[in-house]
This record gives structure tokens, C-alpha cells and sequence, in this order.
């Protein structure tokens, strides 16, 4: 019998009706370190949220089993004061507080109430020797880059005595020598007699440093892949086998000449002007084609189409854009309208919809041009017009001048299509179209999309949801980081080519 | 999340429109008109029918014709969420200029008022720049603006209020509109002028109820229409009356309703004020929709600009003098005015109406106190109690409506 450190059995946890894991069990053996990989929206997160008290005890069925006891954990310093640490994929550091201000935060060193900084620094010097960064402990969190605040993240993990460390996406926002650097320090925990999980999306990684990985599809363990089992193939494989249903459309498209084109398109960090993070050598749709654009969290997907949207990311862009063979100006998203370009983006609410308004004024918002003369509006053309692309769109609404916040999230979405379909554009872009949204209403928003291609609108849809993509799309471009790695057409798509494409080193 | 959405929208499809519902749905959409009525009853029951005299009437507009100015401009700062710290000290600055230009140079009032406007609107630019196209907080500027300003004012003053003004120039303030019919107890002019704009108004809402009846929108129920319109020419032919058993309307008055009507028809009916929603409501959004949030940014601070050089104008000549204390903490008065009138802080939300009736309220409060001899102490209390509850109350009534 192994020695385990910590076991999970059967956890279930549900959100409102739906079962985000069921059943889900996961041993890890004392001092190994345990890869555990899965799409996006698998329950990763999720399970690693339950294990670490972020949702309570009692919240979830099953139970947590460390260090052979049943643990009831009720908050985040509940399993940290046994050991248990988890380091985010978004930093938890506060940017203009110190080294070691941020390591000691919430733990200060304090005597009745009065911080030692002499105890605080000279820890915080041991702690930084640990984990083989050379820093003044005085430094700002906002003066260094990515891969040393993931190291201060790990020394404040050790400065309350890690057992079992859980990391998230570790290396998602390092470059290759910083990741190198980061799983020799994990290797060297492990000497050390330390447990680690790591999550990640970067196959390579997982089967390099991983002892055993467990692999979660759907909110169920599939399996547990032991030492010499371990292939990336072989990961892929349990991570995407699922069955696929009827949930599309089906698809009869016409597809015309290239309608448009991006050419050697270079894109660069808003802040860190030195990091590429778009090179893209040719893109191109055709008139009434459905492209996909498939990759990883953080492999450039949203960032180039913001970037060809009226420069709407990034900085020092260059490159050409074309609509039929003409060359065009998307210097501003205006301008990006005015030629055509549609972006409905990936999150609703903080970048597609304004909540303090109502259906009607969300629905006309980019196309005021369309609805007055000389500046002035014409409100009544305004209510006919949303009114009309509503219906059209099935939105589901007491009155049009309700406001938008009350909608569910399907039917927000059917707004912000309605909203774009006013514009009349030619191309339009749509960054997860149904993140968020309950698979009836998926299925209306697909069927939405086929009609605009239909229509002879030329269509790229950006999805982290690989059967979304391998559904809709005529023509598939894999993408990491920041590089088309492939273009895989309809009949040769499948799930596995498209994870390996996905996932190579580009 | 998705799923409580869903029910909330069930509930509004069910909701049936009882009597309650609606007399709670008006009383939390115009909770500020209600609460302005029910002080103009309070004070004149209190003030022993004082209140209610056109003497009083008519000086009620005149003390308060510069915060509902300011009121206009500012709230075009707060529906994108910023604020403007610096007007006080403009209206300062921009008095003092017209004291040099007047008082000293005897320039032509009219040159004068033009080249204070342009003032207005260059420092506006000056803020707005640096609001907009370097991104630094409004809060941060606009503090800068007032105390450089109102440190300009006193350089350019020496220290020293400068007066007379012009009679012209002084009319703009505390002036009339001259009355031809020459009537002894009534202000014939006026009531014709009164009359003529219950007629245009009631028409207007006919008008309307007639294009939407054409287009096939649901309209209100003639009853409805019938009592807006009675109501609506009560309220204005018995104002009217009101001051034209004084010395007919106030020149100022005749200002403020040319400003009402621009600032109503430009957030209303036009695109740039449906682009200064929008950018208030949700930056973001607003600008992957194509709307180019900085120029609008920049443009709301000329206009604040502009409109508080003409309450500063308007100040002086009233005051007849330009001194370096005028308009001191008077950006508090618009920024309350602004958010007494249901403008959220953080931008997006009020509207002009709302900004006017808010101005009013404290403008009303001032006064009302004043007559019944309650000391300014007092004053100042008693109206910053009244704004937080005003406040309170709204936001209740807006988290009920979502919740």
C-alpha cells in the first residue's frame, strides 16, 4: 500500500444544478510530484478550490483524507496551517509593497502587534536563498518581471511550512529558461521532501517533471497515468475522448475567394514593449467560410483578433491588413467598423455590454451613424431597428428599453450579436461565443452563426472549447504562442491533431 | 449565476401592474420632484406664505441661476465619472478677467463676454488634455485647477475687488425682460411669452403621441396624456404668473431655460450625448464600439469650461464687482446639485432634469432656511444631512428595482 499524503473520494460539487464534479477521487503519494491536466472547464480549478477550503466543508460531497486524517476545512488559512499552499495563476502579490512585505503578508512577524522588520528580513533573506533567487528583500513586486514574483509567490509558500504544494499554470506567463528554472526548483523540492500538483496546459512540461498524472474530462477522474504510461499522446487521449453529439448545425457552406487577409502581423505587449506577442504570418477567411482559431489559454488567440480590431490590444503593431485584396486601414476600431470588422468579444460584461443600459441603446451603440442625421438621433428608427435584430436573434425580452443586466447570460450574448449584425459587417470575429452559456442556447447562437455564413459574411470563431471548434468551423488555424503552429481543414479535424498542434513548441 | 438570471426575468413577464406597483414605480423614478414639492409646500406652510411671494420667487432664480449653470456643465463631468474641483476658482478667474476688461480698460461688455467664454473653454481644453490624453485622474487636475486658479485670480486682482460693472453687463443678472404692453400690476409680455410655451410644450407631447401612435409604439393612455398636459401648463402658466406680478421673467431665467433646453436636447436626441453614456456606463465597451472616448472626454471638459466662466460672469454682475473670494466652494454646490438630481459617481448615469430639480433643492433649502432666520451653521448641516439621505434613498430605490 503507497503512502499517500493526501487523498480525495468521491468529491461532488455542484453549482445551482450543474455537477462540476462528480465523483472525482485523487490520491497523491508522499514527496512525488503529480501532474494533473485537463481542458479548460474540466474541474481542475474547481477540485483544487474544494481541496484548499476556498469552498468550504460542507459545500461538496466527499471526502479529503491528509495525512490520514478527514479534513474539514473551512477557509483558505484552515488547510494552509497544515501545509496545504496553493499558488494561483494570477498572482495574489500587491505591486507596490516590498519583497518581504509580500511574503510575510497576513503572517507578519509581529510582537504584539508591532512588526519586527530585522526578523522579517532575515527570513525573508533564507527564504529567498531557498528558492535560488538573488533579490534584495526591499525590492518592489512591481519592478520585477513574471517569473521572479512566481518565485516570491513560492518562498511565501514556504514561509508557512509547505507539505503539499498545488500549482496552477506555473509557467503559463514564463518564457522557456524562466519554466526550465521553475521545474528544476520543483525537482529540488521534492529532494527536499515536499509534495507538489502541477496544472498545466504544456504537455512537454507535465510529462517531463510529472512522477503520475491524473487526468479529469467532464468533472469525472478518468484515470491515473503511472510512471512509464506516460506519453503526451496518451494525455491527449484521455483529456479530449469524449463522444460527440448532435449538438451542431449542420453545415452546407458556400465558400467563395478570400474575402480577407492578415499579413505578417506583428503584435507587441501594451506594457512590456519588448515581449512579441503575435507574429502571425498570413491569416486568411473566405467569403462565407467559418475559421477557427484554437489554442491554449495565453497562446495569442484574443490578443490578435483585439489587435486587428482597430488596435484594440496591444502596442507597436505592424503588419497589413486586406479586404478583398485591398488593402485596409484598422488604425482605430472606428475605422475597423467602417471597413467592416465586427469583434463581439469574449467577456459580456466588462467589454461587450453596458449594464446601465437598456436592450435597445446597447443594441444601437455602434452604429449611431446608421440612426441619426447631422448628429441627431432618430429614436424611433432606433426602437425598429433593435427591435427588428432582436427578434431576428430570438433575444428573449419583456420590452426593449429593459435593461441588459437582467438578461440571462445566452440572451446578453444574442444582444451583443444583435449589436454587431447593426454595424452590417463583412468579417466578423467571435471570441468564445458561448462561454457561459447553457447548451440550449448554444445551440440558437450556433445556428446564428451558420446563418451569417450563410449570408455570405466571412466568420472566425476563437474557442477554447475544442468540439465548439471542430463543429462549426470549415477550416481550423492552431495557434501558441503568439504563432499559427497549423491549419487543419474540416474532414481532417479531429481532437488529437488539433491538441498536439496546440500544444507545440512554436 | 445564469440560473437566478433566468427567474428574475420570469418575474418581470409575470409582473402585473398593480396600483402599489405604480405608485411605487413614480414615487422611486421622480423621488426628487416629490421630495422638491413637498419642501415648496413645507416652506410656505413655514414661512408664513412668505415663500411663495414673487418677490421671493423671483430672487430664488437670481441667488441660484449660477449652480444651476455649473449644475449643466458638471454633469456631463459625472455621467463620465469624473469630477470638476477647479470651477469655483474659474468663475474667480474668469470674473477678474472681465474686471480688467470692464472695469479697468472699458472694453464693450459684449467683446468682454465672449472673450471670458473662450477662457472658459481654454482652460476647459487645459484640463481636458491632460484628463484625456495623458490619463491623469480628473480628481487630480481639476484640485490643481482650483488652486491655481483661484491663486491667478488674486495675481491678476492684486488682492483688490474691482467694480463697478457696466449696466449692460449687470442686466445679464439681475435684469427683466422689458414689458411693451407697459401693464401696472401684471407683466403683460410675460404672461403672453408663459402662455405661448404651455401651448408649444403641450403640443410637442402631442406631436410625439402622435408619430409613436403612426409607428405603431405602445402609447400612454389619453387620460394620461391629458394629465400631463394639464399639468404641465398649470405648472408653467402659474409660474409665469408668478413673476410677472413682480417684474415679469428674469433675464437670467430666460438663460437658464436656453441652457436646460441644449443640455436636454444634447444627452437626449444626439449622438455625442448618447456617446457621453456611453462612455461613462462602460468605457471599455464604449470603445471597442468605435466611439473615440477621449475626444468626448476632452470635449466635456471645454464645455465645463465654458459653462463656469458664464456662472462666473453671471456671479459678477450680480455681485457688480469681481472679487478674489467669488465662488468659493461653489464646485461642491454643482457636484451636490449633480448627485441630489440621481447621477451616479461613478458615471453613466443622471440626467439634466435631474441636475436642475437637484440645484433647485438646494437652492430652496437656502432660501426656505433663510426666511425662517435659521442661522448658515445650521444651514450647512441641515443640507448635508439631506443630500447623504437623498442619496441613500435612491440608491435603495435602484438596488430594489434590480434586486
Amino acid at each position: 500500500m503507497a503512502d499517500y499524503i493526501l487523498e480525495m473520494k468521491d468529491i461532488i460539487k455542484e453549482f445551482s444544478g450543474f455537477r462540476a464534479l462528480d465523483q472525482v477521487n485523487l490520491n497523491i503519494e508522499r514527496g512525488e510530484i503529480h501532474g494533473l491536466c485537463g481542458e479548460n472547464g474540466a474541474g481542475k480549478s474547481t477540485l483544487m478550490n474544494v481541496l484548499s477550503g476556498l469552498y468550504p466543508y460542507g459545500s461538496y460531497d466527499g471526502d479529503i483524507v491528509y495525512n490520514g486524517d478527514t479534513c474539514k476545512f473551512k477557509d483558505l488559512s484552515d488547510s494552509e496551517n497544515k501545509g496545504i499552499v496553493i499558488i494561483h495563476q494570477e498572482l495574489a502579490l500587491s505591486p507596490y509593497l516590498s519583497v518581504k512585505e509580500n511574503i510575510f503578508l497576513g503572517n507578519e512577524q509581529a510582537n504584539h502587534g508591532v512588526i519586527d522588520w530585522d526578523l522579517t528580513e532575515k527570513k525573508t533573506v533564507n527564504l529567498l536563498k531557498t528558492v535560488g533567487l538573488k533579490l534584495s528583500p526591499n525590492t518592489l513586486i512591481s519592478q520585477i518581471g513574471v517569473g521572479q514574483q512566481q518565485l516570491v509567490e513560492i518562498a511565501k509558500a514556504f514561509s508557512k511550512s509547505v507539505k503539499l504544494l498545488i500549482l496552477d499554470e506555473p509557467t503559463a506567463a514564463l518564457n522557456e529558461e524562466e519554466s526550465a528554472n521553475l521545474l528544476d526548483l520543483i525537482r529540488e523540492f521534492k529532494r527536499q521532501g515536499i509534495t507538489s500538483i502541477i496544472i498545466s496546459h504544456k504537455l512537454s512540461e507535465i510529462v517531463n517533471v510529472a512522477d503520475r498524472i491524473t487526468i479529469i474530462r467532464d468533472g469525472k477522474t478518468i484515470e491515473t497515468l503511472n510512471q512509464g504510461e506516460i506519453s503526451e499522446d496518451r494525455i491527449i487521449r484521455g483529456m479530449v475522448g469524449r463522444e460527440l453529439t448532435n449538438r451542431f448545425p449542420d453545415r452546407h457552406p458556400k465558400i467563395g475567394d478570400v474575402h480577407f487577409e492578415v499579413k505578417n502581423w506583428m503584435v507587441h505587449h501594451p506594457v512590456d514593449s519588448n515581449r512579441v506577442v503575435d507574429n502571425v504570418k498570413d491569416f486568411n477567411i473566405k467569403r462565407g467560410e467559418i475559421v477557427g482559431i484554437a489554442g491554449l489559454m495565453g497562446a495569442g488567440r484574443t490578443e490578435f483578433a483585439m489587435s486587428v480590431f482597430g488596435h484594440s490590444y496591444g502596442n507597436d503593431i505592424q503588419g497589413n491588413v486586406y479586404k478583398d485584396g485591398q488593402e485596409i486601414s484598422v488604425k482605430n476600431v472606428a475605422d475597423a467598423i467602417n471597413n467592416g470588422l465586427a469583434y463581439v468579444s469574449e467577456d459580456r460584461k466588462e467589454l461587450g455590454l453596458d449594464l446601465l443600459m437598456d436592450i435597445r441603446e446597447n443594441t444601437s451603440v455602434a452604429s449611431l451613424n446608421k440612426i441619426s442625421k447631422k448628429g441627431i438621433l432618430d429614436k424611433d428608427q432606433e426602437i425598429k431597428s433593435a427591435e427588428k435584430l432582436n427578434k431576428k436573434m430570438s433575444t428573449k425580452y419583456s420590452s426593449i428599453f429593459q435593461n441588459v443586466g437582467s438578461l440571462s447570460g445566452g440572451n446578453q450574448q444574442k444582444v451583443v450579436l444583435a449589436k454587431w449584425l447593426m454595424t452590417e459587417p463583412d468579417i466578423l470575429f467571435l471570441d468564445e461565443p458561448t462561454r457561459g452559456i447553457d447548451v440550449g442556447a448554444k445551440y440558437e447562437i450556433y445556428t446564428i452563426i451558420e446563418e451569417m455564413a450563410a449570408s455570405g459574411k466571412s466568420i472566425c470563431i476563437i474557442s477554447s472549447e475544442l468540439p465548439e471548434i471542430i463543429g462549426m468551423c470549415d477550416r481550423i488555424y492552431t495557434m501558441s504562442n503568439g504563432k499559427m503552429t497549423g491549419e487543419v481543414i474540416r474532414k481532417d479535424a479531429n481532437q488529437e491533431t488539433l491538441m498536439s498542434l496546440m500544444t507545440m513548441e512554436a | 449565476m445564469e440560473t437566478t438570471n433566468e427567474v428574475n426575468e420570469v418575474k418581470v413577464d409575470k409582473k402585473k401592474s398593480s396600483i402599489k406597483d405604480k405608485v411605487m414605480d413614480i414615487f422611486s423614478r421622480y423621488s426628487m420632484v416629490i421630495i422638491l414639492i413637498v419642501l415648496l409646500i413645507a416652506f410656505q406652510v413655514m414661512t408664513g406664505g412668505i415663500f411663495w411671494r414673487p418677490l421671493n420667487v423671483t430672487n430664488l432664480v437670481l441667488q441660484n441661476s449660477h449652480i444651476l449653470i455649473l449644475a449643466a456643465g458638471m454633469l456631463l463631468v459625472v455621467l463620465l465619472g469624473h469630477v470638476d474641483l477647479s470651477v469655483g476658482s474659474v468663475m474667480a478667474f474668469v470674473g477678474s478677467i472681465a474686471g480688467i476688461m470692464m472695469v479697468n480698460n472699458k472694453m464693450n461688455p459684449w467683446v468682454t463676454i465672449i472673450a471670458c467664454l473662450a477662457v472658459g473653454a481654454l482652460i476647459g481644453a487645459w484640463q481636458g488634455f491632460w484628463v484625456a490624453h495623458v490619463g491623469i485622474p480628473a480628481f487630480i487636475v481639476t484640485l490643481a485647477g482650483l488652486l491655481m486658479f483661484r491663486g491667478l485670480t488674486q495675481v491678476v486682482l492684486g488682492g483688490q475687488s474691482l467694480a463697478p460693472f457696466p449696466k449692460v453687463f449687470q442686466k445679464m443678472a439681475t435684469g427683466y425682460l422689458p414689458d411693451i404692453a407697459g401693464g401696472e400690476h401684471l407683466h403683460y409680455l410675460t404672461m403672453i411669452i408663459g402662455v405661448l410655451l404651455a401651448a408649444v410644450l403641450i403640443y410637442n407631447q402631442w406631436r410625439a403621441r402622435q408619430h409613436h401612435k403612426s409607428n405603431l409604439f405602445e402609447v400612454e393612455s389619453i387620460y394620461a396624456f391629458i394629465f400631463k398636459a394639464i399639468f404641465t401648463g398649470v405648472i408653467v402658466i402659474g409660474v409665469t404668473y408668478i413673476f410677472a406680478a413682480y417684474s415679469g421673467y428674469p433675464i437670467i431665467l430666460i438663460i437658464l431655460a436656453v441652457i436646460v433646453a441644449a443640455y436636454g436636447f444634447l444627452t437626449n436626441k444626439t449622438v455625442p450625448g448618447r456617446q457621453i453614456y456611453a462612455t461613462g456606463g462602460n468605457k471599455k465597451a464604449a470603445e471597442l464600439s468605435g466611439i473615440k472616448t477621449k475626444k468626448i472626454t476632452f470635449w466635456v471638459f471645454v464645455n465645463m469650461g465654458v459653462m463656469a466662466a458664464l456662472a462666473g460672469l453671471v456671479l459678477a454682475a450680480r455681485l457688480n464687482a469681481a472679487t478674489p473670494q467669488a465662488g468659493t466652494s461653489l464646485e461642491l454646490d454643482a457636484m451636490a446639485a449633480v448627485y441630489f438630481g440621481g447621477a451616479s459617481t461613478s458615471g453613466g448615469i443622471g440626467t439634466i432634469l435631474g441636475a436642475i430639480v437637484g440645484g433647485l433643492v438646494m437652492g430652496v433649502l437656502n432660501n426656505g432656511m433663510s426666511i425662517m432666520g435659521v442661522g448658515v451653521d445650521w444651514q450647512q448641516a441641515i443640507k448635508g444631512l439631506i443630500l447623504l439621505l437623498a442619496v441613500v434613498l435612491d440608491v435603495y430605490n435602484k438596488r430594489k428595482k434590480v434586486a
